[in-house]
Order: structure tokens, then sequence, then C-alpha cells
């Protein structure tokens, strides 16, 4: 394979899915290629599907029709933990709070590299663990069992047992969803910090529309289940575009440091201030 | 890790030796711990030779006859049973859970007296009949069992727990109706739904050994597979496990241990239970431990218990099966108070 061809090949590609969960639709001929290194986000309102597709990238659902290959292999022809070394994903809900100690959780990502009796393929592997646990800022926090740290401590082991299984791809659901403003933003730099470092194509399901405009690339837009628009932020987060699939009005700014587009809403109240004003 | 295995171990092997030294040497006649040494001592090879036989050969027959096979088959069954209860309790993600509770003991103890009631129990495939419809007869059970507690493709703890327990009375009747029709005394009616270890002698430790050595080894090796159940069946699968192929494995070669358990000594209840969780208390949640060290804690579990049972009201033995419920129904009542507890500090 070329240079230029290994650089034109999709690390995932959506061939025409459609999936229904009984009869009602929540996919619906939706085609999708990523490119390698590409950090996209998917936004669209509650039940547009971006769940499913994220749970059909990683293969814990089926499509009933179409196809879905990542890096060239279609993903039925993955193993198990094959498809663990490829692509990892990072939950919306975190771990459990288990009695498991920190440094065992994250540990637990190098499952897809052992084999039946747990001995470890890769020699610096202990090196790898050490250096994440720098990185997350977990070292002191690494005796501790799991059960006894806060909800964004917990995401952040998550995000390290996630990084121990060395992927491509990851997949994130939404992942700041129980996260307050401070840890949202952290957590965001530190996958933003890892997926340039390592070249990584990310894949995130987004609530909060300004974030995705910060951290993401490309973002794609699903609405009844079908792609209502893909494109880079400044394409797609119009007030055209935020009213036609939100329903909501909007003021876009331009972020003063980095320029990224930012929303607004409109809102019928006016403040007092503005009135007096 | 493998260090923190060595140093439990090392305690667990020291206990179980002193266990069944005590063990052997307690009875009708006592024996002293020095010469019942020597005797083991003088049957291993090599070392054999070297222990010089002073001894009456009245002992060696106690020994050898009666008190070994017995402490061994208790030794055996409690390994077997704890290892069950702590693979139940972790493909489950269900504290409560063990052969007992789950009804799969009874369902094999079904098994095992139908065919001892037909007198077929060498019948059909000789010695392996009796472990092997206890299995077919467990599984049956502890498939209907999740079946009647599964709600939307989830069980809940309670629903787990409830069924189990309807299901384990109605097969104990059962029992009890088998045994009652069989113009036995009523010693074999206790023997099977309370669990006995008296006069079994060598062969049922035989029955017992390979289907404890393959089933421990197999669900050993899952331990870290069962780690990553902790976390979630979507997380586990995330990392690389096949999880349903796990889950089906685990419970087929758990139910096997309990089959082969029952099949030679009756429904022995809360040894799943008690045993591994008294394990977690100390070394923590890994199963790369709680396999192992439960082999060693639920053979120390059972001797003791044993002892309890012939030496309590001697002569009168106490069926096994209620010494364990002695101790193992109160903890299990613990455990479901500390579980609202904690239901109830989440809430808040």
């Amino acid at each position: 394979m070329s240079m230029q061809s290994a650089l034109d090949m999709d690390m995932i590609h959506v061939k025409d899915i459609v999936k229904s969960y009984g009869r009602l639709p929540v996919l619906n001929d939706v085609s999708w290629r990523v490119k390698p290194g590409q950090f996209w986000g998917i936004i669209g309102p509650n039940g547009s599907g971006k769940t499913t597709l994220l749970n059909l990238i990683s293969g814990v659902e089926k499509p009933d029709q179409g196809e879905i290959v990542l890096g060239g292999k279609p993903l039925a022809s993955y193993r198990r933990k094959e498809l663990s070394r490829k692509l990892a994903v990072l939950q919306q809900d975190g771990l459990p709070p288990v009695p498991f100690l920190v440094r065992e959780v994250i540990e637990m990502g190098r499952f897809p590299f052992q084999d039946w009796r747990g001995k470890e393929s890769d020699e610096n592997a202990v090196k790898l663990l050490h250096e994440i646990m720098e990185k997350l800022e977990l070292k002191e926090l690494e005796d501790r069992p799991l059960s006894m740290l806060s909800g964004g401590q917990r995401q952040r082991a998550a995000l390290g047992k996630v990084m121990a299984q060395q992927p491509e791809i990851v997949l994130l659901d939404e992942p700041t969803t129980y996260l307050d403003i401070r840890y949202q933003m952290h957590f965001m730099e530190l996958v933003s910090s890892w997926q340039r470092e390592e070249g990584l194509t990310v894949v995130a399901v987004m609530h909060d529309l300004n974030l995705a405009s910060l951290f993401c690339d490309r973002l794609l837009v699903l609405q009844e289940g079908k792609i209502a628009a893909e494109g880079t932020p400044d394409e797609i987060l119009s007030s055209e575009t935020m009213e036609a699939v939100f329903e909501v009005k909007t003021h876009i700014v331009s972020h003063p440091d980095v320029g990224a587009p930012q929303l607004l809403l409109k809102t019928e109240k006016r403040l007092s201030i503005n009135e007096r004003g | 890790m493998s260090k923190k295995l060595a140093g439990y171990g090392a305690i667990g092997l020291i206990l179980l030796g002193v266990t069944l030294l005590i063990c052997i040497g307690f009875g009708s006649v006592s024996l002293p711990l020095g010469e019942i040494l020597r005797i083991l001592l003088h049957r291993l090879p090599w070392i054999g030779q070297l222990v010089t036989k002073d001894w009456d050969v009245a002992s060696e027959q106690i020994i050898m006859q009666v008190r070994l096979p017995r402490v061994l088959l208790g030794l055996l069954v409690g390994a077997a049973l704890a290892i069950a209860g702590a693979a139940f309790q972790g493909v489950l993600r269900n504290p409560l859970a063990d052969p007992f509770t789950l009804g799969v003991s009874s369902g094999s103890a079904v098994g095992a007296a139908t065919l001892i009631f037909f007198g077929w129990q060498f019948s059909l495939i000789g010695v392996f009949s009796l472990p092997v419809v206890a299995f077919l007869t467990g599984m049956v059970t502890l498939w209907v069992v999740m079946w009647l507690a599964r709600e939307n493709g989830k069980i809940p703890i309670e629903g787990l727990i409830l069924s189990g327990v309807v299901m384990q009375s109605f097969l104990g009747a059962i029992v009890s109706f088998l045994t009652a029709m069989s113009n036995k005394t009523v010693n074999e009616i206790l023997y099977w739904t309370m669990g006995s270890l008296s006069l079994r002698g060598w062969s049922y430790t035989t029955i017992l050994f390979p289907y404890l050595v393959l089933g421990a080894l197999f669900l050993w090796s899952q331990a870290r597979s069962l780690n990553l159940l902790a976390l979630g069946e979507r997380h586990a699968a995330h990392s690389g496990l096949h999880v349903e192929r796990t889950k089906l494995w685990v419970l087929l070669v758990a139910t096997l241990l309990t089959a082969a358990a029952v099949s030679v000594s009756g429904v022995i209840g809360f040894v799943g239970l008690v045993v591994p969780h008294m394990l977690r208390l100390i070394v923590g949640p890994d199963y790369r431990l709680i396999i192992p060290l439960s082999a060693l804690g639920g053979g120390i579990f059972m001797m003791w218990s044993d002892l309890a049972a012939r030496s309590l009201l001697a002569p009168t033995e106490i069926p096994l099966g209620i010494v364990t419920a002695f101790v193992g129904a109160p903890f299990f009542a613990y455990l479901l108070y500390r579980k609202k507890k904690q239901r109830e500090a989440e809430m808040s």
C-alpha cells in the first residue's frame, strides 16, 4: 500500500446502515467516513440515533442492514480482543464504585493484550501504565479504591483504563455528562492532548455544543435517524442549522481566543438590567 | 499480585495443615498429634522410609480407614462449594449468590436422590452417573431460577434470591418425599437435605477429586474475566471480553462443581456465601486471589464445621448442613441488611 492510499483510507467507514428496535426505526440509511486522526463530534437532538450509531461502531449492537469497516477490515470479522486493541469506548456513566484500586482498574485496560494466563504481550506495559497515571495526575490516587473517588476522579480513572488499551480509535459517549464545568473542561483537554500526541481518531457524542465546537474538528449532525449535515464547526454551527435541527433560536459568536463559533441562546424573557439600559 | 497470593496462600496452607491434624485427632478415640503426623508421613513416598513404625495398628486403621477419608472429603466438598460460590457471585455480580441460595444444590440433590431411589446410581455411565445427572438437574434448576428472576434482560439481586428460595423449597420437598418413600432410615433423609460426611470412605473422595481440580483450575483461569465483569458487562465487553461466552462457561463449571460436591455429601448450605465474603474483607475484590484462597478457606471452614457436627453432641451427630446454616444464615441476613443500608445511603 502506497503512502498516499494509506492516508486516503478510512479509519471508520459506515456503509448504508439501517437499524431499528422492534418497529421503531432509529437509524435510516446512514453512510459516513472518518479519516485517521480526525476528531469528530456527533450532535443532534435526543432520540436522533447518536448513541445507537456509537454502539454499532463499537460492535455491542449489530446493524439490521449495511456494514461498518474499521481500518479496511469489516467490523464483523474482528475477534473480540483484536477489536479492543483497535477501538476503545468511554461510556457516559463512567466506572461503577467498585472496591478495586485505581491502578488495578487501569491495568484491566491491558486485558486485550494478555493471553489466557494473564501474561502481557508488551514488555513496556508497566512503564506505559506509569506514564498514564502521571499524565492523568492519578499517581497519588493509585492505591485508593474506586469506591472512594469522586465522579470526576472516577471518570479520569476510566480514561486511564481506555488509554492503557492503546487503541487507534476512541469512542466517547457524552463523556462529560456527570462532571461539573471545571472537570468537563479538564477532561476534554486531557482527551484532546492524548489525541494529538498519538494521532488518534476520536468520535464523541456531545451534548454541549460549545464544548464540541472547541474540541472537535468535524461535526456530524443527526436528526431523526438521518444525517442532517456534516462539516467543520464553522460550517455547522449556524443559526439556521441550529433552528432547523434543535428548534432553538441562537446567536452565534466567535470565541475571542480561538475563533471557534459559540452559541448564545436567545430568550423571550428580558433581563431587568437590559430594560433599564 | 503473585507475592500477595504466595503470602496469603502460605498462611492458608498452614491453617489447613493444623486444621487437618486437629480434625483427624479428635474423635471417640483421641489420637496424639505427633502420632498422626508420623503415620501420615509414613505414607508419603521417600520421606516415608525415614519414619520408624512405632504405633498401634489400630491407630493406623482408624486414621487411614475412618478419619482421614472423612476429613479429606470435607476439605474437597468445602473447597468445591466455596469456589462455586465465588464464581456465581462474580458472574452474576451478586454478593448473595451461592450454590445453596440459587437452588443449584437442591437441584443437584433431586437428580442424585432420584438415581439412588431407583437404584440406578452406577447403571447409566458407571461411577460418573451420579455427578453427571446431578449436574444436569442442577443446570436445569439454575436456568429456571434465572428465567424466573429476569426482568427486562436484567436479573435483580432480590428477584434472584427469591426465585432461588422458591425452587429450593420445592426441590427440597421432592428430595424429602423420595427419601420418605424409600423405606430407609431417617438418617438417609437428613443426609440428603442437611448434608453429611459420615461413613463415606475413600471412593467418594476419588469421585470428587478430579472435578474439583479441573473446575478450580478453569475458574481460576477466568479470574481476570470476573474482575472485568465487576465493572459491568458493557465495560467488560469494551475491554475485550466475550461476555456471554464467559458467563455461560463460568456458570456451567460452577454448577458442575456444586453437583459433584452434592452427589457425595448432600446439600450443605452457605459455605459458598460465607467463605468468599470473608476473603473479600481480608484480601480485597481480586478474583485471582479469591478463587484459589476460597479453595483453602472452604476446606478449612468445612473441616471445622464437620468437627463441630460430630463432636458437639457426641456420640450423636448433628447434620452438617445444620452447623453451616447456624453460621451462614445469620451471615446472609447481615449481608442483606448491609445491602439495604448501602442503598439508603445512596438515596440520601
